[in-house]
């Protein structure tokens, strides 16, 4: 059940406290985890088509997407993945602090493929961080990586 | 995170021995959820659009979809509830003996929320549900359950 490959992930996010404590929790929870930062959303969207400097950005396996971000917002990203035919396929998990009915619901619309509450304290965060990787990393059948087409 | 509230759960499943091994694995895993069951797609896109004998079934917060189904296939119930206003919001499991592939990819394509194979094993199968339940009951944020628009 353990990935054998190393797995790559997105993460779009723009504290650097958050980004920090999803780094140290993916390497208590997954060694074979490989964590890329977008910190807004014109560098995540840059990172998935492989603009400017993401030339050689490898394809991610799961995108996790903050909501609330500069330049270009979580909704907006979600939907250019999700209208994309090449990138749509990536699983994509909203992780965000917000719980209000408009964000879950609007999320889902766009297809999200899940959305998940980011907790403030730290012992549940790492416990999301885990559960995330005991789920999305070890038990779901994810798009094996393909040649860029 | 601890909601107790029942969550209704739609498993789209013509195999009898799969039911009644899911409806077990869920009576030990999560008390308050309600598993409804559609044995073929055509029953399945009954139930959610509340055709004839389904006037009044509940909306599901969550469907298991199984790809190999008689009248119309998995991957037919995935194209229609993604493509449908009011039900493309229904977190869509699918749930399916198959690892191939072509399957794991079309099933993303059309915005399967996530992809799990049935394992062959009892034991193996009830750390799959329980697995379903742990994640998608107790920790996804789910869309809230409205009146029928």
């Amino acid at each position: 059940m353990k990935p054998i490959f190393p797995t790559t992930l997105l993460l779009v996010e723009d504290s650097p406290g958050d980004v920090r404590l999803t780094q140290e929790a993916f390497r208590e929870a997954n060694q074979a985890v490989r964590l890329h930062v977008a910190w807004d959303g014109a560098e995540a969207m840059a990172f998935l088509n492989r603009q400017g400097a993401n030339i050689n950005a490898p394809r991610p396996d799961l995108i996790l997407l903050d909501l609330n971000l500069p330049k270009m917002d979580g909704r907006q990203v979600l939907a250019q993945i999700k209208e994309d035919a090449n990138l749509k396929t990536i699983p994509t998990v909203i992780l965000t602090t917000s719980v209000a009915e408009a964000d879950i619901d609007k999320s889902y619309q766009l297809q999200a493929n899940c959305y998940l509450n980011k907790p403030v304290e730290l012992e549940a965060f790492e416990a999301l961080v885990k559960s995330i990787n005991d789920f999305w990393l070890t038990r779901v059948k994810l798009p094996q990586q393909r040649p860029v087409g | 995170m601890t909601e107790q509230r029942i969550k209704t759960l739609l498993l789209v499943e013509d195999n009898a021995g799969d039911v009644r091994l899911t409806q077990e694995a869920f009576r030990t895993a999560n008390k308050s959820v309600d598993l409804r069951v559609a044995s073929d797609g055509v029953e399945a896109i009954a139930f959610l659009k509340r055709e004839g004998k389904y006037a009044n079934a509940p909306r599901p917060d969550l469907i298991l979809l199984d790809l190999n189904l008689p009248k119309m296939g998995g991957h037919g119930v995935l194209a229609f509830i993604k493509n449908d206003d009011g039900l493309k919001m229904i977190p869509t499991v699918v749930l399916s003996c198959s690892d191939a592939e072509a399957d794991i990819v079309k099933s993303y394509q059309l915005q399967a929320n996530c992809y799990l194979t049935k394992p062959g094993l009892l034991d193996a199968f009830e750390t799959v549900v329980k697995g379903i339940s742990d994640f998608w009951l107790a920790r996804a944020e789910l869309p809230a359950q409205r009146l029928t628009a």
